[in-house]
């Protein structure tokens, strides 16, 4: 996982990629990119940043390491480690938590960890809490990696943690088989 | 109960596709020139006549918002969407993005025209991915059909949306905080004046709107102000998305007449409280930052602006968290006040150091530790919180625990003795 110094660059796609992000924005306002380029750098890196590469993107945009820095640290979608090859993002905020979010937890440290923010011994997964993910009304809740699984139990989590194992992963959305947020009827 | 036809987002459990063919057959986008060419002011009238107040939490009337732009500044002038959708309970903006987002997106235009903005930003929180990629597909839908870009529809309005992704802070929900993590630093709210309609992104006038405030505007335009405003009460009018989440047996997001009773809500949607509407213990009616109300006031409270801060609450966003009596109601805010310790930015010291300590006192009393002591310093310290700070966040961080002791707090220090005793 080491990366040599300024050995990273964007590949051929990402440095595409980067200059249409940069276009969004006013030419004298190459900072406003710092986000979606980091992200970017995030996507191409195993879903982690080291500081030599948010220094890469910093002297992309021609802004302090500093402030890219700060950029990092404050946001919490920003991983300055590796999280294995999917990050499990349980949220415990009182909606989730109202509908069985501690079942969920007890699922992901059965089967990925009993410590959040450690990868399993496969390699394959590490779990952590995180606040409202914003589908409250879908509660309780994963995000693994980009995709939400909603409407979750004990069993159902580990059906859906049991289908990343098993390298077929289950369909997203809600597990209990209802349609999007509307009541079930 | 609000009639299907009177429905705004008719597609809003995406039955059918968000594609533009789709959205059209639905009537979004549907000779938009034409209110183009009816002008600024008539826009701005309309929406003034439509009462609509914003649907991002403070409820601001919108076409008076919007009146506040400089009309002739030198200035680029910017509109920006706020789609960072954040507080605990509330998940409307994400159905609108992932099924309705030509209405979203007509609505900017319309919305950018009023303003003089030639361009506009949508700041969506960086978790809504899956969503984020739905509506860059549908605004590269309206690129291509030229109802956005240059001469946008056809109205001889040139017109840019951007789409920009946010990456996990709750603070960039508000408005200044947005602007600063769009320039592309940290999300710490400015102080205010100056107003971001004098001095917003890029120090250009601005304006920041709720999603939901936008995605009506081409609806409320079509069918006129005053159908809008026929909804609901006085002050308090039109048709809203509520969530109703928590204790309830079919949780969902649902769109209803503004000023529906807060009981045949949840009765008519989601399916009744578990075990009843008698087991219900209270209900934090407008997102995580608006105190609860107990059962008691449940029965009769309307689900509006007015009717919500009469009884020292607040419509917020219209997330409705229900919980019934088997919750343990300091542990429910506890983990609120561990939000707001999370989500805190910083910059405050009655905030970046209340809301830890808040949160720890909490932790106390739910372990049965305190006193009734602890608690009027506790909510002492609440009070110091509350208007000290740059933004809203200390004022949420203290509202829900505020909240929780003026219904609660005979009930609590009963239990509190009962740990002691034991």
């Amino acid at each position: 996982m080491s990366n040599q110094k300024n050995a990273f660059v964007f590949n051929k796609e990402n440095e595409i990629k980067a200059k249409e992000i940069l276009l969004k924005y006013p030419t004298d306002r190459r900072q406003s990119a710092i986000m979606p380029l980091l992200d970017l750098a995030q996507r191409q890196n195993e879903n982690w940043l080291s500081r030599d590469i948010v220094e890469y993107v910093a002297d992309y945009l021609e802004m302090p390491f500093i402030k890219a820095w700060e950029v990092v640290t404050f946001y919490s979608m920003y991983y300055t480690k590796y999280n294995g090859k999917y990050l499990v993002q349980v949220c415990g905020t009182t909606p989730c938590w109202l509908r069985g979010s501690d079942q969920v937890i007890k699922a992901c440290k059965e089967v990925i960890s009993p410590e959040p923010n450690t990868v399993s011994s496969d390699g394959l997964f590490s779990w952590m809490q995180v606040e409202c993910l914003g589908a409250c009304v879908n509660a309780p809740l994963v995000q693994i990696n980009d995709d939400y699984y909603e409407d979750l139990t004990y069993d159902t989590t580990k059906n859906v943690l049991q289908s990343l194992i098993d390298g077929s992963p289950l369909s997203i959305g809600s597990q209990s088989g209802r349609k999007s947020s509307k009541a079930v009827s | 109960m609000l009639k299907e036809k009177d429905k705004i987002f008719t597609n809003l459990f995406g039955d059918e596709p968000f594609h533009l063919k789709n959205a059209q057959a639905r009537g979004d986008w549907d000779n938009t020139k034409e209110l183009i060419k009816k002008g600024r002011e008539w826009i701005i009238d309309e929406m003034k006549k439509s009462e609509l107040r914003g649907r991002g939490g403070a409820g601001f009337p919108t076409g008076l918002k919007w009146s506040f732009m400089p009309k002739d500044s030198k200035l680029t002038n910017y509109l920006v969407v706020n789609a960072d959708e954040s507080e605990p309970g509330t998940c409307k903006d994400r159905d609108m993005i992932r099924n309705e987002p030509h209405k979203l997106i007509e609505g900017c235009l319309l919305a950018s025209f009023a303003m003089n903005a030639h361009t506009c930003y949508i700041y969506i929180r960086g978790e809504y991915f899956n969503e984020a990629v739905v509506l860059q597909k549908a605004i590269d839908e309206a690129y291509d059909a030229g109802l956005i870009g240059k001469n946008a529809a056809k109205s001889g309005w040139d017109f840019d949306i951007f789409l920009h992704r946010g990456a996990g802070a709750y603070i960039c929900g508000e408005e200044t905080a947005l602007l600063e993590s769009l320039e592309g630093k940290k999300g710490q709210p400015r102080l205010k004046p100056p107003f971001p309609a004098n001095k917003g992104l890029y120090g250009s006038p601005t304006t920041v709107n709720n999603v939901e405030t936008i995605a009506v505007v081409p609806t409320i335009l079509r069918r006129g102000g005053e159908w809008f405003s026929s909804f609901g009460r006085p002050k308090n009018t039109g048709t809203k998305v509520f969530c109703i989440s928590g204790h309830v047996n079919n949780p969902c997001n649902i769109e209803e007449e503004m000023s529906i009773p807060l009981r045949e809500l949840v009765e008519k949607h989601a399916g009744g409280v578990t075990g009843g509407w008698d087991n219900l213990k209270a209900v934090i009616p407008g997102g995580s930052s608006v105190p609860l109300i107990p059962k008691s006031t449940c029965d009769t409270v309307l689900m509006d602006f007015d009717s919500l801060s009469a009884v020292k609450s607040g419509l917020g966003t219209a997330a409705v968290i229900v919980m019934d009596k088997s919750t343990d109601l300091v542990k429910a805010i506890s983990k609120l006040s561990h939000f707001y310790k999370h989500e805190s930015c910083g910059q405050c010291t009655p905030c970046r150091e209340g809301t830890g300590w808040m949160w720890r006192m909490m932790e106390k009393i739910g372990n049965g530790h305190a006193s009734s002591n602890d608690i009027d310093k506790l909510l002492d310290v609440t009070k110091q919180i509350e208007g000290h700070t740059i933004c809203a966040l200390g004022d949420a961080a203290a509202w829900p625990i505020q909240g929780l002791f003026r219904h609660f707090r005979d009930e609590i220090e009963e239990q509190l003795k009962k740990t002691k005793a034991a």
